[in-house]
């Protein structure tokens, strides 16, 4: 076998084997489990080690779970353009479930704040919403995700019909710039990550455009023709 | 007057559950014996930042009057939190950035409306009446912390210089040099430099008004203004400024740093009080670190009211923010 061969019989071997059916539950198992690494970290170190998260826990915390639902959201958005570039079709399988952990992780970071910051107090969360643009900005975003978590099942695709709820579902591009844009405007001095997120958001948008989409097809290492097809 | 809460002068009012417990406390001190073994190791590849700071021990008799029963906040945090906007903005920064500050040799001008205008050496400083005193220490970000300051009380300075009678209030000037505080290298400043903060006279008089050379039985770590800062613990942090060079007693009002960037934010008293808010932050309440919540029950005056409610009396607090 040729060297200019074994990318795409690793692609297909990802594709087939260690992601077909045989094998789908033991890696979604997999991802999971990893998907879950940060939140089992952080409650670990509320519990038994505070210390750890310095000498504002709740900040350190609030901040983590932000920034882990921009990355679910940015990792969900990369599977697309993964699939269409590298052939391996089984990818999509886990999309559904990095859109659920981003919408996790959203809801706790939201539930945090809302305890720790503010106790409940829904007078002053409302002020906050109001005269904050950065917390305006993450609660529009957060408001948009609901909707699409609400309707992730089988069942609300087949009521709401393949269209409809692709066109529904395309609400995460604006939500996940509203996201990116929060973590931005609040960042007012280190702008390293926010800066990061935008240029793989950007990347990410760039890929889905139809010449793009075909140029990195026609190149993609993972698609020259295997023997036989 | 009912709304200020009734206690015994010179005390303050920390609450039984505030103590950090024994635990925590133990488990400090063995994982600042990890940090230590680590750091030095850390030293040997990379002899700059940390290894640079001289910290020396520094005895001083405990002020019973602020000697609460209670631990103070875990000195770890207390020097790894901190703004000192030089250093950088994050709170991170200074604890990373401040040791390239010289902080020896060291001595404050002291000049203005006074008989005896001079420089004085830190040593000079050094040799007045020392005591430790536990005090609150409120942020106006909401947060705050129970501090364990050496220092003398500012009027013994003051002494040194014998204010006229034109001295009405006192301008604290902090160091400002480019090539060793990365903060000030920034493009555009982040504040007018360097920074300065001001009290009126009868305010920097208060017994309570310290000049702190220490903090938790030690000479101040660069990143909490050393060797030489302003303590005001009835004012929101800010007000005390770090790592002083100068000091003016003035006839008019001087304007500070702060104001000068937000006039409608950060006015002159800056006074910890919960029926005023800040624009950016209720001061209804305060996340006593490290604590969770930010549940506990901002005080007006930080709870100093018994010391200082007199400065104020007569005194519109909402138009003097």
């Amino acid at each position: 076998m040729a060297d200019t061969d074994s990318l795409p019989h690793l692609a297909r071997w990802i594709d087939v084997e260690l992601l077909g059916k045989s094998r789908q539950l033991m890696a979604k198992a997999l991802v999971f489990g990893l998907c879950l690494w940060p939140m089992a970290q952080l409650g670990f170190a509320v519990v038994f080690d505070p210390l750890a998260l310095g000498a504002n826990p709740a900040e350190t915390i609030i901040r983590a779970l932000g920034d882990w639902t921009i990355r679910f959201l940015l990792i969900g958005l990369a599977v697309t353009p993964l699939r269409s570039w590298t052939g391996i079709n089984h990818l999509i399988a886990f999309r559904r479930m990095l859109g659920l952990f981003a919408f996790a992780y959203g809801s706790v970071h939201l539930m945090a704040y809302l305890a720790f910051d503010r106790l409940f107090q829904w007078g002053e969360i409302v002020q906050d919403v109001i005269k904050r643009p950065f917390i305006a900005v993450g609660f529009i975003s957060f408001c948009l995700m609901v909707p699409l978590a609400v309707t992730s099942t089988r069942g609300w695709v087949l009521r709401l019909g393949g269209g409809h709820w692709a066109l529904l579902h395309r609400l995460v591009y604006p939500l996940t710039f509203l996201a990116v844009l929060h973590d931005w405007w609040l960042v007012k001095r280190d702008l390293t990550w926010p800066i990061i997120y935008a240029v793989i958001l950007a990347l990410e948008m760039l890929a889905r455009y139809k010449p793009v989409k075909a140029l990195l097809k026609r190149h993609s290492p993972f698609q020259h023709n295997i023997a036989g097809r | 007057m009912t709304q200020f809460r009734i206690a015994p002068p010179d005390m303050p009012l920390i609450r039984a559950s505030e103590i950090t417990p024994k635990e925590v406390f133990l488990n400090r001190r063995q994982w600042l014996a990890g940090a230590g073994a680590l750091t030095s190791a850390a030293g040997l590849l990379a002899p700059s930042a940390q290894a640079a700071q001289v910290i020396e021990p520094l005895a001083a008799k405990p002020n019973k009057a602020f000697a609460p029963s209670d631990a103070p906040t875990d000195k770890k945090l207390a020097t790894t939190y901190n703004n000192y906007y030089e250093f950088g903005t994050s709170k991170s920064a200074p604890a990373n950035e401040a040791a390239t500050l010289t902080v020896r040799p060291w001595s404050v001008e002291v000049t203005g409306e006074v008989a005896k205008p001079r420089r004085i050496d830190l040593e000079e400083l050094m040799r007045l009446p020392l005591e430790e005193r536990i005090y609150r220490f409120r942020c106006v970000e909401a947060w705050s912390m129970v501090v364990p300051w050496i220092g003398f009380e500012f009027r013994h300075l003051a002494a040194l210089v014998e204010p006229t009678s034109k001295a009405r209030f006192v301008r604290f000037t902090s160091v400002a040099r480019k090539e060793e505080m990365t903060g000030l290298r920034t493009a555009v400043p982040v504040l007018d430099w360097p920074y300065t903060e001001g009290l009126r006279l009868d305010e920097a008089m208060n017994p309570l008004t310290l000049m702190s050379v220490g903090m938790y039985g030690e000479t101040l770590p660069n990143q909490n203004g050393a060797p030489i800062r302003l303590v005001v613990p009835w004012k929101y942090g800010f007000k005390s400024a770090k790592s002083i060079v100068k000091i003016e007693f003035l006839e008019q009002q001087p304007t500070s740093s702060w104001t000068k960037s937000a006039m409608h934010e950060y006015g002159f008293y800056s006074n910890v009080n919960p029926n005023v808010d800040h624009p950016r932050w209720s001061q209804k309440r305060e996340r006593l670190l490290p604590s969770l919540f930010a549940s506990r029950e901002t005080e007006l005056f930080n709870g100093y009211t018994a010391q200082v409610a007199s400065l104020y009396s007569g005194m519109d607090l909402k138009a003097n923010f």
